[in-house]
């Protein structure tokens, strides 16, 4: 800086000491604060000993170790519990027999996101890297095939309308499918052609062939019933979102459209797929969730939480009676290990 | 009124006139870059992750977010009006703009203890943009105001230039501070303020208060007759002053044919669909260019006189658009593209402000410059609304034609409404 005339002259060194003095400060609370928060989140890996136990409900942790898995037993009762925390860090999650599916997303340019497959001590086996944002965490019964799906857009300015991005991957043969979207998909008894065909939700049977999903197309959703061998889909019902199949494979539960707009859209049913009606959950709140199957009778789901919290985990009864029960406190993505 | 009178004073306007023809800029006018330098790592640190904290960490939709930041970006164009206004009244100049660093550096304490809050959210964003409107007018004044008229293109140049390197660097620093943390948006939020503070501190301790002290101009030079009545600014007067106003009329065409970034950029997107993910890294593409060649278009502008840029600057754009209605494709589509929308920024937005100066009273600067920006502004607006309108009524391909055909016509316009000898050019040397 040139100094203009005599008198600021001689304040200026004072003054460029009291800068630089004010900069070290500022760059002291801006060193200790990243270094805190880069500690607070350390390594996404477990720091726990805890594995996929039979008779333990999993979740993905908002309140202590938030964005870690944690886990409670499944027969307590309340939402008070003590849990146990300390799982890998995703921001979805979903396990079910031996196998553990973690979506991660880290940060960076560009950033990307990860389908991290675990084994049944919570360890990583296989990592795939995505793009978009971590939606929908699926694994089937037996552990055999995996399924989720990315928002592809969401972190750029590129208009209002979303799309889905559904991967499967079959852990015994290591074959994945990338995008789903090029399964022939029949709609209305005749085979369906449009570029913006959108699929997510995917839940596999107990044969690990069967399998149904939601489709989208022409802003409205249907369920799709699939099959794995034929590679084929078939639209089975119109308005059905993020299906769920319950464990005995008789029934699916859904999330239904019952309201235009974007206030309270959702409302949970279950769907027998034997008659083939439908009858909505006790739970009245707008669910945005794919409901997990805690077991034939029970449904549970993440709701945005009370006192700050950013997600509770409810359960309901599966036949539409009795009243919504806060599971756990500040907990997302239910997964139950039978 | 604000004449330097005193030795000191006129000595160094010598010694600054002479720095100047030998290619420095004023004390005032690198203090102000560095200060811009230092508050945009601040602030676009905070642009280039909120869409991200926002839709990942809140779990508002991307809609809601576009919503908010429309909202705000009209708000400021008022509240620029009034920044400049307060400034003119009685040459509070540093005053002003120090007031608008402050309330935006304090906005992130805001997110910060906002939480997950919507309405806190917005209040911080609000005060972001308050603070954005208010400051840039008196900034743009005491620029204008430290440089000789005849420097004023290479004044602007350097400004937009450490400017834009501080653009560069925020989004860089965000995106390591997220990797290195783990998406801890609060120490993103921390950094920022930090930055933001230090801005203001410079701010105060580095640029002058008074215009006494950083006119350097003797009355002559200025176009519109010095009148003691004229103390107390009136906005509304600047419209009597035929040559402000052929230059706003001039900037509002042209602003009304373009078509704005996020469609460039969207376009681009589709013709070579790349990942999604990349976006956010196009217009670093587009600054990077504006850093470049921000100072070689403002001297140029102070040798040939500001309207051949400014003109040309437009035209680079217009190159742009017929680039990608033309059968270009991979690579030269993508670097032309941005290369030309760098080119415009470096060849209009200083230059527009170094072309504006010497037509508007010392005392009515800020004012004026705050209905420029202003009017520039509100014309875009109104032509992205319309380019969006067009995209959904009629494709892609015919608006991208309308905006062409509207842009040529505008430059042709703009090139008969500027003021032919916008400046004493040539009056140096």
């Amino acid at each position: 800086m040139k100094p203009q005339s005599p008198s600021p002259l001689s304040s200026l060194r004072s003054r460029v000491v009291a800068v630089a003095a004010a900069a070290a400060v500022l760059a002291g609370v801006a060193v200790t604060y990243t270094l805190q928060a880069a500690e607070r989140a350390e390594s996404a890996d477990a720091t726990s000993e805890f594995g996929l136990d039979r008779g333990k409900l999993y979740f993905r942790s908002t309140t202590e170790a938030a964005g870690r898995v944690a886990r409670v037993p499944v027969s307590e009762d309340g939402g008070g519990g003590a849990r146990t925390t300390g799982g890998p860090s995703c921001e979805r999650f979903y396990a079910a027999a031996g196998t553990g599916l973690c979506l991660q997303r880290r940060a960076g340019i560009p950033p990307k996101s990860y389908a991290v497959v675990l084994d049944d001590r919570l360890r990583e086996k296989r990592r795939i890297a995505l793009t978009g944002i971590p939606n929908r965490a699926r694994v089937s019964a037996s552990g055999r095939m995996l399924s989720w799906t990315m928002f592809a857009t969401g972190d750029s300015y590129a208009g209002s309308s979303f799309s889905t991005r559904t991967s499967i991957l079959d852990t015994r043969t290591g074959y994945l499918i990338k995008n789903m979207e090029e399964i022939p998909l029949t709609l209305d008894g005749r085979r369906y052609h449009s570029p913006d065909v959108n699929y997510w939700g995917v839940t596999f049977a107990k044969d690990d062939n069967r399998f149904y999903a939601t489709v989208s197309t022409k802003g409205k959703t249907y369920l799709v019933r699939g099959d794995m061998a034929k590679w084929s889909a078939t639209a089975l019902r119109s308005n059905v979102e993020c299906p769920s199949l319950s464990p005995d494979n008789t029934r699916i539960a859904f999330k239904k459209r019952v309201r235009k707009g974007t206030r309270d859209p959702w409302r949970l049913y279950v769907l027998d797929l034997r008659t083939m009606r439908e009858h909505p959950l006790a739970e009245r709140h707008s669910v945005d969730d794919q409901a997990a199957w805690l077991d034939d009778d029970t449904l549970a789901y993440a709701l945005p939480g009370a006192d700050g919290r950013k997600q509770d985990i409810w359960t309901s009864r599966a036949d539409g009676s009795g009243d919504p029960v806060l599971r756990v406190r500040g907990g997302s993505s239910p997964a139950a290990v039978r | 009124m604000y004449l330097a009178t005193t030795d000191a004073v006129a000595k160094a306007s010598e010694q600054e006139q002479s720095e100047a023809r030998r290619g420095r800029v004023a004390g005032p006018v690198l203090a102000l870059g560095a200060v811009s330098l230092v508050t945009d790592i601040s602030s676009e640190m905070v642009t280039a992750v909120l869409p991200l904290y926002f839709v990942l960490q809140l779990g508002l939709s991307p809609l809601q977010f576009g919503f908010l930041d429309g909202l705000y970006n009209g708000v400021t164009a008022l509240v620029r009006l009034a920044g400049g206004y307060a400034a003119d009244r009685g040459g509070r100049h540093k005053l002003v703009a120090g007031g608008g660093y402050a309330l935006s550096a304090l906005s992130r304490l805001g997110l910060l203890l906002a939480g997950g809050a919507t309405a806190g959210i917005g209040a911080a964003l609000a005060a972001d943009r308050i603070g954005k409107g208010v400051r840039t007018a008196p900034r743009d004044a005491l620029i204008s105001l430290s440089s000789p008229p005849d420097t004023l293109g290479r004044a602007f140049g350097v400004h937009r230039a450490m400017d834009t390197t501080g653009a560069l660097l925020g989004p860089l620093a965000a995106f390591a501070l997220l990797w290195a943390t783990a998406d801890a948006y609060d120490a993103v939020f921390v950094v920022s303020f930090c930055f933001g503070l230090l801005g203001v501190l410079m701010l105060v301790a580095f640029v002058p208060g008074h215009l006494s002290q950083v006119s350097l101009r003797p009355p002559r030079q200025d176009p519109e007759r010095h009148r003691p009545a004229a103390a107390r600014p009136r906005a509304l007067a600047l419209l009597r002053v035929p040559a402000f106003r052929r230059v706003l009329l001039a900037a509002a065409l042209l602003g009304a044919a373009t078509i704005g970034d996020a469609f460039l950029y969207l376009l681009l997107q589709r013709r070579l669909d790349f990942a999604i993910s990349w976006f956010p890294l196009l217009p670093l593409g587009a600054a990077a260019v504006y850093l470049l060649l921000a100072i070689p278009a403002g001297r140029l502008g102070d040798r040939i006189g500001r309207r051949v840029p400014f003109l040309a600057g437009h035209v680079a754009l217009l190159g742009g658009y017929v680039l990608l209605l033309a059968p270009t494709d991979g690579w030269p589509l993508l670097i032309g593209v941005l290369l030309l929308l760098g080119v415009f920024y470096a060849a209009t937005d200083g230059v527009l402000m170094a072309l504006v100066a010497p037509v508007v009273a010392q005392e009515r600067r800020a004012s004026g410059m705050a209905v420029l920006q202003t009017g520039q502004a509100l014309a875009r607006l109104v032509a992205a609304a319309g380019f969006g309108a067009a995209w959904t009524l009629w494709g892609v391909e015919t608006a991208l034609t309308c905006a062409v055909v509207a842009l040529t016509v505008a430059v042709a316009g703009a090139a008969v409404l500027l003021p032919r000898s916008d400046t004493s050019s040539g009056g140096t040397s």
